[in-house]
């Protein structure tokens, strides 16, 4: 077994990012796509906080910035919930192939 | 067993947990199963994290993401949910393009990846606690953007109540 390094977890966050963009596009309800778009966050957050441990020095400036990313993920999942419970009060489901108008 | 071992050993398991849920997450036709096989990506995230020596974002992570966001996404699925069964997937023409699609983003990133050379430092010291530094870091260098990201989710909050708000005409 060779030693765990910057490499391996950035294999891992590409795999995270591929399995986001899938969940993207191949799901039709709402909050599938939602789930997908936090499997990307991870997979961004997890290449920061890589990042910021094999860079020397113990810089902290990428968890930082992680501690950001899940600050506006928090804001993103709240506002696309009440667009969906919305779109759900509209058109009475949370499938987009429905919702290609803004209003009925 | 060396430090090195265990951490390899944790890691592998690590991301075994991560690979098999995260296909629960993407191909379940079940949105609720879906939901559950994203509790143990998250988690297996913030062993990574952890691993990392990112201990405070380890917490934060399961605190906001499996605490707070996978409870959001579940009361989502449940208040819009008219059968009991909810099918997430499209067509299985779509779903293999986006299987196709998601494969080669992988492949050309992965290649990406293990061709560079990073310029990576292997961590000198072992890791050490990082809130208080963390800390410093955000009410100092960062102040600006903590501050603006804080009135960020403030306003995000409150459009989303107004949104959701029940319109007596």
């Amino acid at each position: 077994m060779s030693q765990i390094g910057l490499t391996h977890y950035l294999v891992i966050a590409v795999f995270l990012f591929a399995m986001g963009v899938v969940a993207c596009i191949a799901r039709r309800n709402a909050v599938g796509i939602l789930i997908g778009i936090e499997l990307i966050l991870n997979a961004a957050n997890i290449n920061l906080i890589a990042f910021s441990r094999y860079s020397g020095n113990g810089n902290l400036d990428g968890q930082v910035f992680a501690v950001f990313v899940i600050i506006l993920a928090a804001c993103e999942a709240a506002v696309a919930l009440a667009i969906i419970i919305n779109l759900f009060h509209g058109f009475g489901t949370v499938e987009v192939d429905y919702a290609s108008k803004m209003k009925e | 067993m060396t430090p090195e071992t265990i951490q390899a050993i944790i890691f592998y398991f690590l991301a075994a947990v991560l690979v098999v849920s995260c296909f629960f997450v993407v191909f379940s036709r079940d949105i609720v199963h879906s939901c559950f096989g994203l509790f143990f990506t998250l988690m297996a995230v913030a062993g990574f994290y952890a691993l990392l020596g990112a201990d405070f974002l380890a917490v934060t992570q399961v605190v906001v993401y499996v605490g707070g966001i996978l409870v959001l996404l579940l009361f989502g699925i449940l208040l819009t949910s008219r059968t009991p069964l909810v099918l997430g997937l499209t067509s299985r023409r779509t779903y293999l393009l986006a299987t196709g699609a998601g494969l080669i983003i992988f492949l050309l990133l992965l290649a990406v990846v293990t061709q560079t050379h990073w310029m990576a430092v292997q961590a000198a010291t072992e890791p050490e606690p990082t809130i208080a530094r963390l800390g410093d870091l955000l009410l100092g260098e960062y102040l600006f953007p903590f501050e603006f990201s804080s009135l960020t989710l403030l306003a995000a909050l409150i459009g989303a109540a107004y949104l959701v708000r029940r319109s007596d005409r």
